[in-house]
């Protein structure tokens, strides 16, 4: 018989030891730690962004004075207005042309520089991304004095070849056109850098062994640089097409919404109604008419990445 | 271990001197006493004219002994709207907030009523203009007190020269310097056929139509002088009548004459009009001709602020009230009622507009004459009608009499001005009408 010391707390010394060590494990996890790192971003988008949405929410069930539950009313009331149907169907137009052009620049441009030589292409990356990196409300102050209805630096430069005047932000069509002009201004150079850093990605071998079964300068395009640009293709149209859809600068100053409601999208509306005119519910109401649109967007968009990454 | 002995008597002392000192503290007045107050004041745009409402404060305060922070909120990008509506979320900010035109009616269910302050300014400065009383009161409450800073008239401010020798005007005649108006003659007819003259020039009236609020307040005017308006005081449309097509054969008739660009006008557009020297008018404060004197000296010394014209009933000019009001949460409204009451003293009033440059405009009838616009110059007397010294003409706002909260909705979204360019630009009468019967049926949402 072998003589056995009594220790009454062994098993509990040993369940907090066990305890302590999936403890430990669990810290050592990598997902652990990544989500313990990422916890104060997630906090800071609880706070800043969950938060504001669900008080969005709440504004719009309110009525004018805010003192009443409505439900969707302040929705039923805009779908019965001209102007709201005018202001979706130019925060369409604005997005959509101005994405599309955004991207065919980006892409274009994007090309030129990757066939720069090492050696300057860094210069000319500085160059091309400086409308991207200049806060818009100050460049689109600038823009304006370039549009500016009487003194117009355009106007005044085409006046030398008898061109003009151009009633840059005073006719719908210009001011429109004078709008979206200057979002692609801004926004090109974002396209621009992530097609490159896609177009870097691209193996050579691909393009050499195209060359040899003798693919010309399209078909290289089309059957190697496209396809494997897809995915940074949808996910920059996305991102572009969000911000885009919830510009307010831009338009704000270019034209505050003039003439005739005829630039308004979404934000600036949002804004005039809101804040301008004292009906924040109604306001809250237009902006967050954009959560629908982009939100079929985004999963027509993701499902056709997660596709494709799938097949990979 | 030294242990001291405190005597029965001793102890009986101190005693009572502690409590003597703890019952008479309260009474005693320190720094601070009287507690915090914060106030949100507009920033004025005029240099230096913060400087005399901050020292209006800062000799208040000593005397109250009340711990004061002051913000100076500009207007540029709306930034004293935010606030407003921030704090208004919030139900917290400051005890003191400069709110301008309609947003003491569209917090006014936030706001401390301020009947007994107006009381005993009413008896001292006197009667508050109309449109005033319009956007200051609701239900015969006063909602907040008006303030002269950022109030003011956006009546025309005329080249002398080129009123002269292009439409054979004498503005001075018609306004004279120190003495009442000669201007009957000065009539929308009159007017329009100035217009023409001065398009014909070369040198256009410089009066907007955009969104901004100088079109808007030109518009209402305008309207008013004939009669028209889109809603009445009882909240009835009343778009579609004669008077508001007169109203919009008019302002076709003046657009013609107008800069091509005028639907894409800003509150800045007139101001750099007049300064270039490309216009014979423009309707605005005295803030363009301000500016001109710094930059355009030679523009400066030819402008005259004067009168409106008069339509077929009535000469009406557009008024511009600021207010400072003090939110119900306020945690020091007896500081702020008594501040309120030290902002609005004649002196201190006539204080503001001297460090304005005669820009402020204070509403009450007793101070609509006061030196500093008789002797701002150049030329000497240019602002002497700036502040409707003789009564000539009613004080109004666009879109009143409607409502004050269908009022706001149809001045801020430019209602009228709309009106006058889609007709401008071809849209039937009836089919403009209609649009704006449309819109105002929207604003009366509650």
């Amino acid at each position: 018989m072998a003589d056995v010391a009594l220790q009454p707390n062994r098993a509990v010394t040993a369940q907090t030891a066990r305890k302590r060590s999936s403890l430990h494990k669990m810290l050592k996890r990598k997902s652990t730690v990544a989500f313990l790192m990422t916890l104060p971003l997630i906090l800071l988008i609880a706070l800043l962004v969950i938060y504001p949405a669900f008080y969005a929410l709440h504004l719009a069930t309110l009525n004018k004075s805010m003192q009443r539950f409505v439900g969707l009313s302040n929705f039923e009331f805009l779908f019965k207005r001209e102007t709201f149907w005018l202001v979706v169907k130019q925060s369409c137009i604005f997005a959509i042309t101005a994405v599309i052009f955004k991207a065919v620049l980006g892409f274009i441009v994007a090309h030129f520089v990757h066939n720069i030589p090492a050696k300057g292409q860094r210069k000319w990356r500085g160059m091309l991304l400086v409308p991207w990196v200049i806060p818009p409300a100050m460049s689109t102050l600038a823009w304006l004095w370039l549009f500016d209805p009487s003194y117009s630096a355009f106007n005044y430069t085409l006046a030398f070849f008898g061109i003009g005047p151009i009633p840059w932000t005073g006719d719908a069509l210009w001011a429109r056109f004078s709008v979206i002009l200057v979002n692609i201004w801004v926004g090109a150079p974002f396209f621009m850098i992530m097609y490159l850093a896609a177009l870097k990605s691209v193996p050579d071998q691909l393009y050499e062994a195209a060359a040899i079964d003798g693919a010309n300068w399209w078909q290289r395009i089309w059957y190697i640089t496209l396809p494997m640009m897809r995915n940074i293709i949808a996910i920059t149209t996305l991102f572009s097409l969000i911000v885009t859809f919830a510009n307010f600068d831009i338009v704000r100053i270019l034209t505050a919404g003039g003439p005739l409601d005829h630039t308004h999208i979404f934000a600036t509306w949002a804004f005039r109604v809101g804040i301008e005119g004292s009906d924040i519910p109604l306001g809250a109401s237009v902006s967050l008419f954009m959560v629908p649109i982009l939100a079929i967007a985004a999963i027509f968009i993701l499902r056709d990445v997660n596709k494709r990454g799938n097949e990979a | 271990m030294s242990r001291r002995k405190l005597s029965r008597r001793q102890f009986v002392a101190a005693t009572a001197l502690s409590s003597a000192a703890l019952i008479t503290a309260p009474y005693v007045r320190g720094a601070h006493a009287a507690g915090k107050l914060s106030i949100g004041f507009w920033d004025h745009w005029v240099p230096g004219a913060n400087k005399a409402s901050t020292d209006i404060v800062n000799a208040w305060k000593e005397k109250e002994k009340v711990e004061v922070t002051i913000d100076y909120i500009p207007s540029q990008g709306n930034k004293n709207l935010l606030t407003i509506a921030a704090e208004a979320q919030a139900k917290s900010g400051h005890d003191i907030l400069a709110m301008p035109t309609w947003w003491p009616h569209a917090q006014a269910e936030l706001l401390e009523p301020m009947n007994d302050v107006m009381a005993d300014l009413i008896k001292l400065n006197g009667e508050p203009n109309g449109t005033v009383k319009y956007l200051g009161q609701a239900g015969g409450k006063w909602l907040a007190v008006p303030a002269s800073v950022g109030s003011q008239i956006k009546g025309p401010c005329s080249r002398i020269d080129l009123m002269k020798q292009h439409a054979g005007i004498d503005v001075q005649a018609l306004y004279p310097a120190g003495a009442p108006p000669k201007a009957d003659s000065w009539t929308f007819d009159t007017f329009l056929k100035a217009a023409e003259a001065c398009h014909k020039g070369g040198v256009p009236f410089g009066i907007g139509l955009g969104e901004t609020s100088d079109n808007v307040d030109t518009a209402g005017a305008i309207f008013q002088s004939f009669g028209a308006a889109l809603v009445d005081e009882k909240g009835n449309l009343t778009v579609k009548t004669d008077a508001v097509r007169q109203a919009l054969e008019f302002y076709k008739k003046l657009i013609a004459f107008l800069p091509p660009d005028a639907g894409a006008w800003d509150d800045a557009s007139n101001n750099k009009w007049l300064v270039s020297g490309r216009g014979a008018l423009i309707m605005n404060p005295p803030s363009a001709w301000a500016v001109a004197k710094r930059d355009a000296p030679q523009v400066a010394e030819q402008c005259w602020t004067h009168g409106f014209p008069a339509g077929p009933k009535g000469r009406y000019a557009p008024y511009l009230a600021y207010f400072w009001g003090t939110w119900s949460f306020s945690k020091n409204k007896e500081a702020a009622k008594s501040l309120l009451r030290a902002l609005s003293q004649p002196d201190a009033i006539e204080k503001m507009v001297v460090a304005s440059g005669g820009y402020d405009l204070p509403c009450y009838e007793k101070l609509t004459t006061l030196k500093v616009w008789q002797e701002e110059a150049p030329p000497k007397g240019t602002l002497y009608h700036y502040p409707n010294p003789h009564n000539h003409q009613t004080l109004s706002i666009a879109a009143a009499p409607a409502p004050p909260k269908i009022a706001q909705q149809i001045y801020t979204q430019a209602t009228l001005t709309k009106m006058c360019l889609r007709y401008h630009q071809g849209e039937a009468m009836e089919k403009v009408l209609a649009w704006a019967e449309g819109e105002c049926e929207g604003f009366m949402r509650s």
